[in-house]
């Protein structure tokens, strides 16, 4: 039937059979999907652990699991979402997939190193996991000292070393992405012809490289404490708990960028795709990935405003903090007018891509909000942080990841994907989001912080509003399972560019086959020059 | 606006109008810059939607003078949030010279307070309308933080350092008083209320506790039952330096190395003597650590400071008054900080 | 066509085009992982300085009670390793077979050697109870914990510089094994190359440590 018209040519997922040929494999497509197997079902777990949360939260009193359970629930949900999900999501999957196919090469540069990083994604999502069966963890997902390393009875050594684990995966892709990009480019593809997701990748490897190391041995010096007892960030003994936050957020401040820099480029390359036009600014969106990047090092003190550190300090990380926020709001300025006299689809992808430039921005606005010295003194560690942080990861980064599975869904599988279910889970997504995280922001004005397992009553409304808007969310995010799979077999063949985008990806058959092209590509045109996939022209006035 | 105004958490201190006021004033930012982007995503997405399939329109490279526009202009703005809040934080880290000292101890997982005139409170703290309060915080075991939305103030609350906050009540009430760092199982029980009161109610409240001595002579017991006397002698004869008059001053340590005696460095020079010895003086002292709880601690600090203090140094004129009578402490604390 | 996947050799794998290509490409990777080398390494130093600067004269005393002269003949013996592995890179250059096992099997002495001497070190430290935990002492403060803290910031650092020696001691085995296979040639070397610069690396990190644990401040105390 269908499968008879697919199955003729060799593509990447028939070429060969086998789980061996799966779990052996050094091919980035295979290791992306691997890569999106395995954190579709780290997401499932952090959305359960949410899903409690949520509803523990109906009621002031705390009555549905106790508060040790409640602490290890969302210290669960922040380390496998931030740690298993969000950090490898675009770049292990999209960019896996399309990086190289994006600069016209076979594959990464290093491809046995590329299928060791998944590896080293699982085993520590395997020392995680047991951590949590085993009993749990309570420290939250900062692992805030002294309480992570002297007072909490939990598996904290166990989640530590996942964590450190799963940072080595993280380094080995961000290494294979920049002498990807560096020295695996097609003749012709020069720096500025490079599609912008290519840019933002770049940009998130840099991060990752400079970064995740920091971390690691962060979280090494944890594991000492807490093992021996050494007193490195114990008071008692002499060491400094604070300075334990200073090496955690210099990772993890700039992390946030790892999780959201490749989402703008996604979101780049729909917006160009799915309104028939060139970027607007491309250079400068291209370097505002880079600067974001390198100015994401120097902000990570705003997260310790109220730890204690000096006055100046303070002074300091706020003032550099709204550098970043440059960078940020000239990408939204560059999506949005790259939308004027475009010729404007609504395919779900761009409802996707709408989707984030909306919340990015309320996410990225509410961030100068606490980076606002007076202002984040009452706000930090309250919800209004967690409602700004969720804007940017969740309404930014997970919309971004949805957007893109919709639109190289198509190159990746061969089929396309029932367009009324996707329209309406995109809906779905948008609403059940600002249901759930907008009342997030109120609470946090008023007063609520953050970790509280029983509240006091007046914060219950916003609490029942922002529970209701999670169950939305829960349909939307369920959807697309269905329908995706279901697509699988049934849905229509794709055929190479259904979308008529220009880059290097959609001049290859779908699915790809295993060397992605039958020949090397030559480039002659900048990126996104639709002149060369629309057949006629005709302009619009 | 009305609306937005009864999700406010009421404002019950100076700082707390200055923190709505940045509020409103980033919310305006914000609702405007969100309003442009989405009508202009929505206007264009409905003027420019897809005619027919094989459409074309013409690309456009994009235009400098935009792109400096939309940042310089956001620039600026954000150089205004910047200020603006930045000066707001100097005030809340600045407290004025007349504030009303209260010490404050966090653990696992209640809040421990001392007023100066001895009152000791867990979970509640009381204070009087319209007086500016400086608490100086520490921990026993792990990170708390303090945080009085009503207030709009909050302070991480750290071990093994002080770290303090100030406010001046406005309005009497009940107020929230929440833990704000997680801190482990019953981080969400940490919680307790602040009493803004009157300062007739104040003195009543002040004067129908149980009387346990001043802050200062709860310290100086403490200092007698430690036998710190017999080292440290008034006269200056001891085998270590007197502390008659130290708080506040300079000191030279056996380094080289000149530091300014506060509580951090009394806190320190109690726990771990042979930090910073000062010059002349042989590192005889022995710990005091596990010997003395936290609030011994401020106890002796307290103790210290009531000994005399070199005067312009900018605490508390309560305390400098203490300097002109002699070495005693004012037996009627509630007197001698309430004037 | 010349792009189609082409026949996969050592010095050519499939994804690459031409030899050189994937020279760069390796030599690439090599300086982008050792660039995340340095921020691991530079978590450490963080720590080190700011305890440095807490308790200068605890952590000069500390200092002082390590054997500078251990220290020094550990730090010759890896500037001589590191030239024993220039001259293996450069035998390789040339096509020496002999030359390259020969140059190579010195480096790993030198290195076996070093870690020899730095366990010899850390045995001395079990004597001398200047291993952080509860039967640790140091002579000469009464500021226990904060010695301790000097030494717990010394042993993660020289552990993980000794991790390290290990993996390279370990990379260098591999690399006598391949080339006495004669996997090597003056075409293709680019292992070699690379486990240099990783080599180099792992000395220069010495260079640092050997000042910051042993040298600075040792005229202060007494």
């Amino acid at each position: 039937m269908i499968t008879a018209a697919v199955a003729e040519r060799e593509n990447y997922l028939n070429a060969n059979y086998g789980i061996k040929s799966w779990l052996l494999t050094k091919d980035h497509k295979r290791i992306a999907l691997l890569y999106l197997i395995t954190i579709t079902l780290f997401f499932a777990i952090g959305g359960l652990f949410a899903t409690l949360i949520r509803i523990e939260l109906l009621t002031p009193q705390g009555d549905l699991v106790s508060a040790e359970t409640y602490n290890k629930l969302f210290t669960m949900h922040g380390v496998i979402m931030v740690f298993f999900f969000l950090v490898p999501s675009i770049p292990a999957t999209l960019g896996n997939f399309f990086l190289p196919m994006m600069i016209g090469a076979r594959d990464l540069a290093f491809p046995r190193i590329n299928l060791l990083s998944w590896y080293l994604l699982v085993i520590g999502g395997v020392f995680a996991i047991y951590a949590m069966v085993a009993g749990g963890v309570d420290t939250g997902w900062t692992f805030y000292t002294p309480y992570s390393t002297s007072y909490s009875n939990t598996y904290v050594v166990a989640t530590v070393l996942g964590i450190f684990v799963a940072g080595f995966s993280s380094i080995l892709t961000g290494l294979n992405f920049i002498v990807t990009v560096h020295r695996m480019r097609a003749p012709g593809m020069t720096w500025f012809r490079l599609p912008l997701f290519v840019w933002s990748n770049y940009a998130t490897a840099l991060i990752m490289v400079l970064g995740t190391p920091v971390l690691a041995v962060t979280l090494v010096l944890v594991f000492c404490e807490r093992a021996l007892h050494i007193g490195i960030f114990d008071p008692a003994l002499g060491g400094d708990p604070v300075l334990f936050q200073h090496l955690f957020w210099f990772y993890s401040h700039p992390a946030v960028y790892i999780m959201v820099l490749p989402g703008m480029g996604v979101i780049s390359e729909l917006i160009s795709v799915y309104s028939r036009k060139r970027v607007f600014g491309y250079g400068f969106v291209a370097f505002s990935s880079v600067a974001i990047a390198v100015l994401g090092f120097l902000v990570w003190g705003h997260h310790l405003f109220v730890s204690g550190q000096s006055l100046f300090a303070g002074m300091v990380f706020s003032f550099l903090s709204y550098f970043v926020a440059i960078p940020s709001a000239v990408k939204v300025f560059n999506w949005t007018a790259t939308l004027y006299k475009g010729s404007i689809s609504y395919d779900t992808p761009m409802l996707y891509a709408f989707g984030f430039i909306g919340l990015f921005t309320i996410g990225g606005l509410t961030g100068l909000f606490v980076a606002s010295l007076g202002f984040d003194v009452h706000v930090t560690d309250t919800y209004f942080v967690i409602a700004h942080f969720h804007y940017i990861m969740v309404g930014g980064t997970l919309m971004a990841y949805l957007g893109g599975i919709h639109y190289w869904w198509p190159k990746m599988t061969g089929r396309l994907y029932p367009e009324g279910w996707a329209k309406l889970s995109a809906l779905l997504v948008f609403l059940g989001f600002n249901l759930t995280f907008f009342p997030q922001f109120i609470l946090g004005y008023m007063g609520m912080p953050r970790r509280y397992h029983v509240y006091p009553p007046e914060f219950q409304v916003l609490h029942v509003l922002s529970t209701a808007g999670a169950s939305v969310l829960a349909v939307g995010y369920l959807l697309p399972l269905c329908y995706l799979l279901w697509s699988l077999k049934y849905g229509p063949v794709a055929g190479s560019n259904p979308w008529k985008a220009t880059g290097l990806e959609w001049q290859t058959a779908s699915p790809p086959p295993t060397h992605n092209f039958d020949e090397t590509p030559i480039v002659t045109h900048e990126a996104y020059d639709y002149s060369t996939v629309v057949p006629e022209v005709m302009q619009v006035g | 606006m009305a609306l937005l105004l009864s999700f406010l958490p009421e404002q019950a201190s100076t700082i707390s109008v200055e923190v709505d006021h940045l509020l409103y004033f980033l919310l305006a930012v914000g609702v405007f810059f969100t309003i442009l982007i989405f009508v202009a995503i929505f206007y264009f997405a409905i003027r420019y939607r897809r005619q027919s399939e094989n459409e074309l329109p013409p690309p456009i490279h994009g235009g400098l003078t935009l792109e400096i526009l939309w940042s310089v202009i956001p620039f600026g703005l954000t150089m205004v949030m910047f200020a603006w809040g930045a000066s707001v934080f100097f005030k809340e880290s600045r407290p004025p010279d007349n504030s009303t000292q209260i010490y404050v101890v966090g653990k696992q997982w209640m809040w421990k307070l001392q007023h100066m005139e001895g009152q000791r409170e867990i979970n509640t703290l009381h204070i009087p309308v319209g007086r500016p309060v400086k608490l100086t915080m520490t921990s026993e075991d792990v990170i708390h933080s303090f945080y009085v939305p009503a207030f709009r103030t909050k302070q991480d609350v750290v071990p093994g350092r002080y770290t303090t906050t100030w406010f001046t009540p406005t309005k009497p009430g009940k107020y929230h008083l929440f833990c704000a760092e997680y801190c482990g199982n019953g981080h969400s029980r940490m919680i307790g209320w602040v009493y803004v009161m009157s300062p007739q109610d104040y003195q009543d409240w002040l004067s129908g506790g149980r009387s346990m001595g001043s802050m200062a002579e709860n310290g100086e017991k403490l200092f007698q039952d430690l036998a710190c006397g017999n080292c440290h002698k008034t006269d200056g004869s001891g085998r270590c330096p007197t502390l008659v008059g130290l708080y506040g001053k300079h000191v030279q340590l056996a380094g080289g190395r000149v530091v300014k005696v506060d509580e951090a460095y009394l806190r320190e020079s109690i726990l771990s003597p042979s930090a910073k010895v000062v010059a002349g003086f042989q590192p005889l002292m022995p710990t005091f650590q596990g010997l003395v709880t936290e609030e011994g601690v401020l106890q002796l600090i307290e103790y210290i400071k009531s000994l005399g203090e070199q005067p312009g140094t900018g605490t508390t004129p309560a305390e400098s008054d203490t300097t002109n009578q002699t070495a005693k402490p004012s037996m009627d604390g509630s007197t001698s900080s309430n004037r | 066509m010349a792009s189609e996947a082409h026949v996969e050799t050592l010095a050519l794998r499939e994804q690459f085009d031409t030899e050189a290509q994937q020279k760069d490409a390796s030599t690439l990777g090599m300086w982008v992982f050792l660039i995340t080398e340095i921020m691991f390494f530079g978590g450490m130093f963080t720590a080190y300085t700011v305890y440095r600067s807490w308790y200068p004269n605890v952590f000069a005393v500390a200092s002082s009670s390590c054997n500078i002269w251990i220290g020094m003949a550990n730090t010759i013996v890896l500037l001589c390793s590191s030239y024993t592995m220039v001259m293996a890179v450069r035998s390789a250059q040339l096509g020496r077979k002999k030359a390259i096992i020969n140059f190579l099997i010195l480096t790993l002495l030198l290195g076996l050697v070093f870690l020899g001497v730095k366990g010899f070190e850390w045995a001395q430290k079990f004597q001398e109870h200047h291993v952080p935990g509860p039967s640790f002492h140091l002579e000469g403060t009464p500021l226990q914990h904060q010695a301790q803290l000097f030494f717990t910031l010394y042993f993660a650092m020289t552990g993980l510089h000794a991790l390290h020696m290990v993996v390279g001691v370990g990379i260098l085995s591999v690399l006598i094994f391949q080339t006495a296979k004669g996997k090597y040639s003056a075409k293709y070397f680019t292992p070699i190359d690379i486990a240099g610069l990783y080599w180099h690396f792992v000395d220069i990190i010495w260079i640092f440590l050997f000042p910051l644990l042993y040298l600075i401040d040792r005229h202060l105390p007494r």
